[in-house]
């Protein structure tokens, strides 16, 4: 049920497509970002043309929306076809690009990042938002998490009833936001990084707390009551109609939170909780995220750690794990140019740890590291120079931030 | 109220450094969390107690402490540690007393007159540095053009954002900070510069490219705009803040690095590179 498309958005994207090829042909990337530009500076009409006959779901956070997408799309799948931009092109070209590549689609699951949200989920006409998480992330050049909030709240305050919103409860900054909004589903993931929101959203007074809770007493407003929520154990989702154990082949509670969110998204546009299920389960590498990896004779495992909340929650991951931790540190333009929220994680926490410590802003790390009382083992700009620091066959778990991360897949995922 | 103390003795503060970190949920929006491990971790480091006392928003402030740290934050959070530290006077009265005071960017302007914040209301602050503040943008739009004004673009006078090399007024080691922040700072005849910018903005105000000064000094008060955490970038300055607190002379420390650390962001800021070189273990 593809649409019916005008003759300028088929230049648009015969155009776009051919910029992608010539950006891949020059290795300048893959192309999804400069070719999805192309078509719409041709038609910047495409994004709400291609979009009109899919069924949209938009995800957005600071954290987990790659992953989130990734499990939605996978249980949309099962329904029919989907489009999805899984290489986390996030913004309105690499969406543009997704839905170009699969115009037959019934659904599309895109991530978008969060200054984004408003301008595609408007121009994609989304029926669905899935609002997950604010944070901290790149304050160089980003924005403020209370300012991204308020933009998230007028979009929310503009939809009318058709569109649904699944939000999470626990961060009161997406809370407030998704308030909003006249239809609204709730779900409990959790919410473990609550630095940046000490204070009320709407009011500015600060929020009081307990451990499932929150409140303002200045203005009342609270967390939201859930039918969908994590268990404390972070392994059990409850549902209204029951609760399930998901079997993830994806570490960590967050990845918990995020399939109780994507379970919550997928079932109402009506897929089983056992098909969603089965499908989260097959997810076990997310652009590289997880992936395991053997370098010269280790197993290494990649883990991106870009912002305070993932860093720490990647710590956690890594936490009893025999394998040498080595830790990566850049500082470019798509990383933040600040490195100073390494300060804010709470490394402290594995005092006596040994790790290794490399990339671009290495001894802005090492010294962090130190002070907190991990064994620093050593430095190096090449991530991969710790292998010599591994004993034989020990295991690597590599944490690097986003443009490490990308240069260590590129490495070494074959 | 958190209070940790670094020592054997008890609890009890008798011969311990108090250190009170003020809002840290509030203001500490830039990893200025770290400035309080460097001060603790370098006591420690020489064997003195640090007594530790962390204040957030509705809680009491003593005013008996050593050395007050106050770091940075977002508008919203900026006004409200001001009004509760108007509202309590007990970092007025400290630093009456003699206490050492410690801001960084948003606390520097809390410290002063007065600030604009992006609404464009003033809002009062503490009077404790000869400071005011006021949106650089507004600075541009109220003030004469600045005398390098060429074209338009210069009459917009962007945000500070980047790294900054300063030159400290007391002859210590280079001052290596990231800024990032709205605001133009005028000091007054009271307060001193911290330091004289050598590469970045620093206070912001004067012209699009700043006045030439970073930060602030009136008696025992010390402010920058510079985060990094600047204690852990800037030990010299960690140590100028203890010596004022503890009224002690200090002995030169060792940390693992460090120099290294100063030397890369110097090489960055002069080069425009980064230094790439070999590995280092230690052993």
């Amino acid at each position: 049920m593809s649409a019916q498309l005008p003759l300028r958005s088929h230049l648009a994207i015969t155009a776009g497509r051919t910029a992608a090829a010539v950006s891949r042909a020059v290795g300048r990337g893959r192309g999804q970002v400069i070719g999805g530009r192309v078509m719409l500076k041709i038609d910047p009409s495409l994004l709400r043309r291609l979009a009109a006959p899919m069924r949209v779901t938009a995800v957005s956070a600071t954290n987990g929306k790659s992953t989130t997408t990734r499990m939605i799309a996978e249980a949309l799948r099962t329904a029919g076809s989907v489009a999805h931009n899984s290489t986390g092109a996030n913004m309105a070209a690499g969406v543009a690009t997704a839905l170009a590549t699969n115009r037959r689609a019934a659904f599309a699951a895109i991530e978008v990042d969060e200054a984004h949200l408003p301008a595609v989920a408007q121009s994609t006409g989304a029926s669905q938002l899935v609002l997950m998480n604010l944070s901290r992330d790149q304050l160089d050049r980003g924005s403020e998490v209370r300012m991204l909030a308020e933009r998230w709240h007028s979009m929310a305050a503009a939809l009318g009833p058709d569109v649904e919103v699944i939000a999470n409860a626990d961060d009161p900054m997406v809370a407030w936001a998704a308030s909003a909004a006249p239809n609204v589903t709730w779900v409990g993931c959790g919410q473990w990084w609550t630095e940046d929101s000490a204070l009320c959203p709407s009011c500015g007074a600060s929020l009081t707390r307990t451990a499932a809770n929150w409140a303002c007493q200045r203005c009342g407003l609270s967390r939201p009551e859930t039918a969908w929520f994590i268990l404390p154990d972070a392994a059990q989702i409850v549902t209204p109609s029951g609760t399930v154990r998901p079997q993830l082949a994806l570490p960590g509670r967050f990845n918990v939170a995020n399939a109780a969110i994507a379970l919550a998204a997928v079932t109402a546009r009506g897929v089983g909780t056992d098909s969603a299920l089965d499908a989260f389960g097959r997810v076990n590498d997310v652009d590289g995220r997880y992936v395991r990896a053997s370098v010269e004779g280790h197993e290494a495992r990649l883990l991106l750690g870009k912002n305070p909340a993932s860093w720490t929650e990647m710590m956690q991951l890594v936490a009893g794990s025999p394998a040498l931790l080595v830790t990566v540190l850049n500082a470019r333009g798509a990383d933040g140019r600040d490195p100073s929220w390494i300060w804010d994680v709470p490394f402290e926490d594995w005092a006596g740890r040994p790790c290794w410590v490399a990339g671009e802003r290495r001894f802005d790390l090492a010294v962090r590291l130190d002070t907190a009382g991990l064994e620093v083992l050593g430095v190096s700009l090449d991530p991969l120079a710790a292998t010599a620091e591994a004993a034989p066959g020990q295991g690597l778990d590599i944490v690097a931030n986003y443009t490490a991360f990308q240069e260590l897949r590129g490495q070494v995922v074959k | 109220m958190t209070v940790l103390s670094g020592t054997s003795d008890g609890g009890s503060n008798g011969g311990a450094v108090t250190i009170v970190h003020l809002y840290p949920t509030l203001m500490g929006t830039y990893g200025d969390g770290g400035n309080i491990r460097i001060l603790v971790r370098r006591l420690a480091a020489r064997r003195m107690n640090a007594h530790l006392i962390t204040v957030g928003p509705g809680e009491p402030v003593p005013d008996s402490a050593d050395l007050y740290v106050l770091g940075g934050g977002e508008d919203r959070s900026q006004v409200a540690a001001s009004r509760e530290l108007r509202n309590s006077g007990a970092l007025n009265r400290a630093a009456a007393r003699g206490a050492t005071v410690f801001a960084v960017c948003a606390g520097l302007q809390v410290l002063g007159h007065d600030f604009e914040v992006s609404g464009g209301e003033t809002e009062p602050g503490l009077g404790l540095l000869d400071a005011t503040t006021r949106r650089r943008s507004r600075h541009a739009q109220g003030g004469a053009p600045p005398a390098n004004a060429r074209n338009r673009k210069d009459s917009v006078w962007p945000r500070a954002v980047g790294e900054v090399l300063a030159e400290p007024l007391d002859g210590s080691p280079l001052l290596t900070g990231y800024e990032n922040h709205g605001g133009g700072t005028v000091l007054g005849p009271a307060a001193a510069p911290l330091a004289r910018v050598i590469s970045g903005i620093g206070n912001g105000s004067g012209s699009a490219a700043g006045d030439g000064h970073e930060g602030a000094v009136q008696g025992r008060i010390l402010a920058t705009y510079l985060h990094g955490p600047v204690l852990a970038r800037n030990p010299a300055l960690a140590d100028r803040l203890l010596e004022l607190a503890t009224g002690s002379e200090l002995a030169p420390l060792e940390v693992a690095y460090v120099d290294q650390l100063r030397a890369e962001r110097e090489h960055y800021v002069k080069t425009g590179k980064l230094s790439a070189e070999s590995v280092h273990t230690r052993r």
